[in-house]
């Protein structure tokens, strides 16, 4: 058997990112990005420009493109603008990375939370609880949840918060996948002597879980958190693409996307910046996942 | 035969349950769809008419058990001359559209059906076929291109992928027709050109995690000790491939394409978006903007239907895989 993960997460994080150099180039991506989620306001200010404004100078009056060539990239604009509008594209993009990582970063912290809770309810408790959960599981996984969170869009009245809506849904439907992680974890702690331990001395399944448990089961989610949040990310961006998602003007990379279908093939820019943006998120939080995921669990030999 | 048979019994009932969360979720949230049917000026006799009608002056559970039993014997709106009658296996009727449910799902369904099965067929074979061979032919040329280019396609979101496909090859190139879909009863070789960008932008995004895992599941097994045996006693390496290797292989990817038929299915909406394919997602979207809600009512419950058979599909098909599990 290959030696136990003794290893404390911070540890594991930080020779990670000096042994592996791509998720070190991961994180780099991810924290750029997210600082410019967190500054976008300081950054549109210093560029001039706001997600909102139309501004039909910047375009071309006679086809509604963005003036100048590669979709109007100047110092003025430095991302360019959007057709037929004339907004500012650096600052919809950034705004958008602003949605995005909200959206994603607190529909991972409900479907961890929950899935954390749920799968160490089935493998601690066992029998019917344990049954009843894991069949649940399955039907959750299999379940067509885009087509239903596409309905849900349409029913949910127009004054309930939409980003709120698909914080809840998304983080929902993703509870399953890491309540099975959690559960076979939590199968094999149980046994353990120090939960045995705890038992015999009378401490509650509550503090069983917080105080053995839980300190036990920080590696794991944290891969799984990584790992899930491009998922989010994405699943926000593809219902705005298909527009259901973020209701407009609020920026949105996924909404942006699908507004470039109609000018992909004159203006190729519009498509290509919140493309890019997207990928590179997604691209980010996969690299460092899969590098924490190497240096936590010594079995997972998925090298590049 | 007792396994098909308690997996058949564990399959209604999970139909049931869906059926039954979708329908509260959808009734309980407030929106009314006769108001939208009932017209200008709109009365209070004529909404209470449409309540009516619709069969939403009944209680929800009660709403509950008629659309249940509409499903095995059909159901009929309103009596009398302006009745309309809605067959069995009735999954609703969309008032707006004037038109039974099924009807339109079965209009949508061939273009996805055809989009789905032929990314899945792509995706599994290639798929399988790359990992296997990045597997054997580890930290060649091979396998960093295939590795790259899985990495890629994980996080390359499937829309992306297929813009930039309509742009490079459709548009730029001009190598494959954009935008345009024939039956394939009527042209199957139109069909299957129109659909060859489509097959492979969702296969290219979907099979990524097949190359993944096939080529680590594969490099276990080529390491354990019954492929050693089989070497040793001089089975021809082909074989050890193909016969020892590659059964344990498909195990986990036959899991992974029984869990991903639900999301196979959110794939092929929006690459239908993306390729303006007339396919169920057109309805789901149509049917969003109009506030349709039987309509989007029996489209999630079609698929979950659909998600459901495909998994128990999966499931038996362990049995002719694995002989170990057949016993359970």
């Amino acid at each position: 058997m290959s030696t136990p993960v003794a290893r404390s997460v911070p540890a594991a994080i930080r020779s990670v990112l000096a042994r592996d150099r791509w998720a070190l180039a991961g994180t780099v991506t991810v924290v750029v990005i997210g600082l410019v989620a967190i500054f976008a306001d300081v950054l549109t200010a210093i560029e001039g420009h706001d997600p909102y404004t139309y501004d039909a100078t910047a375009l071309d009056p006679a086809t509604g493109l963005p003036a100048g060539s590669f979709g109007g990239i100047s110092a003025e604009h430095w991302f360019g603008v959007e057709p037929l509008t004339g907004r500012d594209l650096f600052a919809i993009v950034v705004h958008g990375a602003r949605t995005s990582f909200l959206i994603g970063l607190a529909a991972t912290v409900v479907s961890i939370a929950l899935g954390l809770l749920i799968g160490a309810a089935a493998g601690y408790l066992g029998g019917w609880a344990d049954r009843v959960i894991t069949w649940t599981a399955d039907v959750f996984l299999g379940f067509p949840y885009l087509v239903f969170m596409i309905a849900l869009g349409a029913v949910v009245p127009a004054e309930f918060p939409r980003a709120l809506l698909l914080i809840v849904v998304i983080g929902f439907f993703g509870w399953p996948s890491t309540a099975r992680i959690v559960r076979a974890q939590v199968l094999t702690l149980k046994d353990r002597n120090f939960v045995k331990a705890a038992r015999v001395l009378g401490a509650s399944p509550w503090q069983i879980f917080r105080t053995e448990l839980l300190p036990n089961l920080w590696g794991p989610v944290l891969v799984m958190a990584t790992l899930s949040v491009p998922g989010k990310i994405g699943l926000e961006a593809a219902l705005s693409f298909l527009g259901v998602g973020v209701l407009p003007p609020t920026p949105s990379w996924g909404r942006s996307i699908s507004a470039a279908i109609d000018w992909v093939q004159v203006d190729p820019v519009y498509l290509l910046i919140p493309g890019l943006a997207l990928f590179a998120v997604t691209w980010g939080f996969n690299a460092l996942g899969d590098g924490l995921r190497d240096a936590l669990d010594p079995k997972s030999v998925t090298k590049r | 035969m007792r396994y098909a048979l308690t997996r058949l019994g564990g399959m209604v009932l999970v139909l049931l349950i869906v059926a039954f969360c979708t329908f509260v979720v959808f009734y309980l949230v407030p929106s009314d769809p006769a108001l939208l049917a009932c017209g200008k000026p709109c009365t209070p006799e004529n909404l209470a008419l449409a309540r009516e009608f619709m069969g939403f002056d009944e209680p929800w559970w009660q709403q509950f058990l008629t659309f249940l039993g509409g499903i095995f014997t059909g159901r009929t709106f309103g009596t009398g001359a302006t009745a309309i009658h809605c067959a069995a296996p009735c999954f609703g009727y969309s008032f707006r559209q004037n038109t039974d449910v099924l009807e339109l799902i079965g209009d949508r369904l061939p273009v996805t059906f055809s989009l789905a099965i032929g990314a899945a067929v792509l995706w599994v074979v290639a798929g399988v076929a790359i990992g296997v061979l990045a597997a054997l032919r580890k930290d060649t040329w091979f396998d960093r291109v295939a590795l790259a280019g899985s990495v890629i396609g994980v996080s390359a979101p499937v829309y992306l992928v297929g813009l930039l496909g309509i742009l490079v090859l459709g548009f730029q190139l001009d190598v494959v027709p954009v935008g345009n879909y024939t039956a394939f009863a009527d042209d199957p070789v139109r069909w299957a050109w129109g659909l060859v960008l489509p097959w492979c932008v969702l296969a290219f995004a979907h099979g990524a995690h097949y190359v993944k895992l096939t080529r680590s599941q594969m490099l276990e097994t080529m390491s354990e000790d019954f492929i050693r045996t089989a070497r040793a006693k001089g089975v021809p390496e082909r074989t050890v491939v193909g016969k020892h290797a590659l059964r344990n292989v498909l195990l986990p990817v036959v899991t992974l394409t029984g869990i991903e038929f639900g999301s196979l299915l959110g794939g092929a909406v929006i690459t239908e978006r993306v390729f303006s394919l007339p396919g169920l997602g057109g309805l789901l979207i149509e049917a969003v903007h109009n506030r349709d809600l039987p309509t989007l009512l029996g489209c999630t419950l079609f698929s979950g239907f659909l998600v459901v058979v495909a998994n128990a599909v999966v499931d038996l098909s362990y049995g002719v895989l694995d002989p170990r599990a057949r016993l359970t």
